[in-house]
């Protein structure tokens, strides 16, 4: 571990100012990511900027009957908040199919939505990694991959994003609130993690010092029968192989709306578009969402070993939506 | 009986290795290889020897010389040659750790490459006979003509199963902590056996044994990876005589996939005949493991086979492909564990090919003698534990058919495996002692690793001296006590135990000697196993268990979930049943995370374990254990030793595996012959 300099910002102003001043800084959250890279030589920040204090820990109702959840809250709080288990159980469950009782109460929405990918070679220092090291290849494609990436993956990267809680958001539409050296900004879910193209290093749309704030969560009113199903090698504390997040809207046996994301895919938290328009207007029946799951996964691109994640994948989209009826 | 050391232990206040407040400690950090063959052409420590704090750096060049150096793992530093990625070909010593691990990555070491070969098959070219398997097992076996039988069966199967590396992976990690004082070496290490790691440390420093002493009061768990010193007791002695002062060194859980052991994979094929009453006809288990190119460790996987069934028609075989990787070693139940599963899941797709029931199959071909060698068993009750396990199982009615038991999204299944484990014991001394005060010390170099051994010698120590168990304590873990063997092969109690118990009751005649009056000194009396060990009788010493799985398997995921873990085993006489359950238990949970999700995957471009984390190798948690039992049956067996016992270290996990994987096959008609039974084996 390289030494660095720690210190604690109390405003957003701060932190981005505090930011800009060194070479390689990083903001810090709950630390459940971070500090396990720097242990590892993984990352090497000279500066860490704690985010922890700042007033951003609190679950807020919009006006518009959405939700702004601060992005110091702790996963265990949102996860047990009363207006996330009323109008967004996809959400709460999801945050409490991740990791331990321990990290959740730890780890913060902000920090959880910037956590790295657990591919192993990413977390090796001693091999190639284009995430970690750009131009020094990528072993993954023609190595170990059974659990990494059937959609959107490149040349570069097969990586897949960790996050169970932003499959869920993404899932939701959420809106991420940055502050940053350019001002305020907001990004729409899918949207702030990108695909990894030729440049895997860049795990999200963020500039350099840009710090996430908020996360809000559009009304949703039939997200109030939303699920999340996580598929993991053991029932706890385990990385998803699947999971998906799903909200379905039905009326007169139609499917008016619907929402569904799936993890551990892709390089962002995967949003099923292409099944969900499929299934807009379709009959709420299981060959309808059999046709719309397949209509998605005409698109995967599952490398040697992990083929097996397409027809997975699928059955746990029916199984969800099914649940849903 | 509670642990003695249970309030100490969950109060935090029990020591273990890295724990043990020293004045001036400094820290040790390896630097490992990341080629898996070649020879170190130059070590660069300049820039790490030029950062504030740090006090060396330890390698081949320049090396401290070793008096030693037979073996590989332990002969740091004595040669350029890197013999498998990860092996330790540098040190570095600072005044804080934070201090040496900067350091560690500022350590340049280029290397000359070699081409390298990290790939187990069964058609490996390499593939050789070993003299003999772990520990002194002949390598094959065979008796009659097992083509002949396969040809003539009425029932057979030939089926092969792999089962991947595992890496022991105790929750304490290795750590030591080293201090010389005037020649003399005392380490607190996190090791399974102090005396004979006391010997072992000696040797590689060549001091007499009497200079070197090993503390290990509190054991963080071994499974087998702490059962002789690791390259860190060696490295944090010579770091400590570098620099004269004491030096920790606390290996982490990455480096403990590269140089403290693990279990070799296994490829075995296994052959069944059978005749229309279903009696065996022929068992051949053969078996293709691998070993480093060091080191030969030959896992004794098809030993269980030899024992287990009656057939005219058998033979075993051991072939070891020499590989640029770390050298394997003992974890739990090595040889037993995986030979087991192959045979036991073997034994089950041969019922279903004799259509008779799997207890009833292992019912009718239980031998009356050990089928290879003829000895008598001293006891056998595998039969009884089966019949026992079915009745507390609710076994009788199941149905056969697979794939035929749904609830919901769920099929339901059950299945069934035998375990045994050898009865070892080793020769070992022990003191026994009363004060004026009334109470009495038993004295033994023995570990506890977490097993509850030292709760267990109390109790055998106060039934020997017919005192209450509050009047006795056992002072154990240190290598200045009477010698004793490892904490290992399940004999740590049958040998430590039989000391005390000699001891005891030499104390006992003295007592009466002294007509029960204790003088001001005490009185002290010595046991030793040595005489009563040779002259024992010749036996076929074995435990039997029987485990029972029910699974329940996702149709659309492929998820396992093992509803119900049942496991009766007849072990000799139950010393501690408070603590023999936790054994059980906690080997078939281990069983159960090799079943369904334990695997070391090799990656062969790189030539090392790639997934060196617990978040990436998988052990079982709470969530994955949901209705688990072990209970046993009493044995009054002669033959043993003075307690009557037999070791519970091990059996636990052998079988596991089998059982589940019987019961997925069960549940879901699917035969997954190589572990572990991941979610992509079975869906789709």
């Amino acid at each position: 571990m390289r030494p660095f300099v720690y210190r604690r910002a109390t405003d957003a102003q701060g932190a981005v100012a505090t930011f800009e001043a060194a070479p390689h800084a990083m903001y810090l959250g709950g630390g459940t990511n971070l500090v396990d890279l720097m242990r590892l030589g993984v990352a090497s920040p000279d500066l860490l900027v704690d985010v922890t204090g700042l007033p951003y820990d609190q679950v807020e109702e919009t006006p518009g009957g959405g939700l702004r959840i601060g992005a110091a809250v702790r996963n265990s709080d949102l996860a047990a908040d009363a207006a996330v288990r009323r109008s967004y159980p996809v959400l709460s469950q999801a945050l409490l199919a991740g990791a331990s009782g321990q990290l959740r109460n730890l780890a913060t929405v902000g920090g959880n939505l910037l956590q790295r990918t657990r591919c192993p070679y990413f977390q090796d220092v001693s091999k190639p990694c284009n995430k970690r090291d750009p131009g020094s290849g990528c072993p993954a494609r023609e190595g170990e991959h059974h659990n990494l990436a059937i959609f959107g993956h490149s040349a570069s990267c097969v990586a897949t994003h960790p996050s169970d809680m932003a499959v869920a958001m993404a899932a939701l539409g959420a809106v991420v609130h940055v502050e940053g050296p350019g001002g305020p900004r907001r990004i729409g879910m899918p949207g702030l993690h990108r695909l990894p193209g030729d440049t895997p290093e860049r795990d999200t749309v963020l500039e350099p010092g840009e710090l996430i704030v908020a996360v809000e969560l559009p009304a949703l009113p039939y997200a109030a029968r939303s699920r999340y199903r996580k598929v993991r090698e053991r029932a706890s504390f385990a990385f998803a192989v699947v999971a998906v997040a799903a909200a379905l809207d039905v009326a007169d046996g139609v499917v008016r709306d619907c929402r569904v994301a799936l993890g551990g895919v892709a390089h962002v938290p995967w949003r099923a578009e292409l099944l969900e328009t499929t299934l807009r207007g379709a009959p709420a029946t299981r060959e309808s969402f059999v046709v719309a799951a397949e209509a998605e996964f005409a698109q995967a691109r599952p490398l040697r070993d992990n083929a097996y994640k397409v027809p997975l994948a699928r059955n746990v989209i029916v199984g969800v939506l099914e649940e849903l009826l | 009986m509670n642990r003695v050391e249970g309030v100490a232990k969950v109060t935090g206040q029990a020591r273990y290795a890295y724990e043990y407040p020293v004045e001036g400690v400094c820290h040790a950090v390896a630097v490992q290889a990341d080629i898996p063959r070649g020879e170190i052409i130059r070590v660069d420590a300049r820039e790490a020897l030029a950062l504030p704090g740090v006090l060396a750096v330890l390698s081949c060049e320049g090396a401290p010389e070793l008096a030693d150096t037979s073996d590989y793992e332990l002969a740091l530093f004595q040669s350029r040659t890197v013999a498998y990625r990860g092996q330790i070909v540098a040190a570095v010593v600072a005044e804080t750790l934070e201090i040496a691990r900067q350091a560690q990555r500022l350590i340049k070491v280029t290397y000359r490459p070699g081409e390298f070969d990290v790939r187990l098959t069964g058609t490996h070219p390499g593939l050789y006979r070993p003299d003999k398997v772990n520990p002194a097992y002949p390598t094959d076996t065979g008796q009659g003509d097992v083509e002949a039988a396969m040809a003539a069966a009425d029932s057979s199967v030939d089926v092969t199963y792999t089962t991947p590396a595992l890496h022991n992976n105790p929750m304490e990690p290795h750590a030591t902590l080293a201090l010389w004082e005037d020649g003399d070496l005392t380490l607190y290490d996190s090791i399974q056996g102090v005396s004979t790691g006391r010997d072992s440390v000696a040797k590689v420093f060549g001091l007499p044994p009497e200079q070197v002493r090993v503390h290990a009061p509190h054991v963080g768990g071994g499974f087998g990876a702490k059962g002789s010193p690791r390259p860190n007791a060696i490295l944090a002695a010579m770091c400590a005589r570098a620099i004269r002062r004491p030096v920790k060194l606390a290996v982490t859980r990455q480096q403990m996939f590269s140089f403290t052991g693990y279990r070799t994979p296994t490829i075995q094929r296994v052959r069944l005949a059978a005749d229309a009453g279903g009696l065996l006809t022929a068992v051949a288990h053969d078996v293709v493991e691998q070993t480093s190119r060091v080191t030969e460790f030959a896992e004794q996987t098809a030993i269980a086979t030899r024992i287990m069934y009656g057939a005219p028609n058998r033979g075993t075989s051991h072939r070891l492909a020499r590989l640029d990787v770390p050298t394997p070693s003992w974890m739990r139940a090595p040889g037993e564990c995986p030979g087991m599963y192959a045979l036991e899941s073997a034994m089950d797709e041969l019922a279903i090919e004799c259509g008779l029931d799997p207890i009833e199959l292992r019912i009718r071909n239980d031998p009356a003698t050990a089928p290879e060698s003829g000895k008598p068993f001293s006891s056998r009750n595998l039969v009884a534990c089966l019949r026992a396990g079915a009745e507390r199982f609710g076994w009788d009615g199941r149905d056969p058919r697979p794939g035929i038991r749904r609830e919901g999204r769920w099929l339901v299944g059950t299945g069934v495996a035998a375990s045994t484990y050898p009865v070892y014991r080793s020769p070992c001394r022990a003191t026994a002692r009363v004060g004026p005060d009334g109470r009495y010390t038993v004295a033994v170099a023995a570990t506890d690793i977490g097993t509850g051994a030292r709760t267990t010698l109390t109790l055998i120590a106060a039934a020997a001296l017919g005192v209450p168990v509050e009047r006795v304590t056992a002072e154990i873990g240190d290598s200045a006590l009477p010698p004793a063997p490892v904490a290992g092969g399940s004999m740590g109690t049958g040998s430590w135990g039989s000391a005390v118990v000699l001891a005891c009751r030499a104390l006992r005649r003295a007592l009466d000697e002294h007509a029960g009056a204790v003088p001001d000194t005490g009185i002290e009396a010595y046991g030793d196993t040595a005489e009563e060990l040779a002259g024992q009788q010749d036996f076929a010493r074995h435990a039997f268990g029987a485990q029972f799985a029910e699974v329940r398997v996702d149709t659309g995921t492929g998820e396992v979930r093992v509803s119900r873990l049942l496991g009766v085993f007849a072990a000799g006489r139950i010393i501690n049943p408070k603590t023999a359950r936790s054994q059980f238990i906690g080997g078939m949970t281990m069983g159960l995370g090799m079943a369904l999700m334990e695997e070391s995957v090799m990656d062969h471009e790189f030539g090392d374990y790639l997934n060196h984390d617990f978040a990436q190798y998988h052990v079982p948690t709470i969530a994955d254990i949901r209705d688990i039992d072990a209970v046993w049956i009493e044995e009054d067996d002669a033959h043993l030793n003075p307690m009557g016992s037999k070791g519970i270290g091990e059996i636990g996990i052998v079988g596991t595996a089998a059982a589940i994987g019987n019961a997925v096959h069960h549940a879901t008609g699917r035969r997954v012959r190589d572990l572990p039974i991941r979610i992509d084996r079975l869906v789709g």
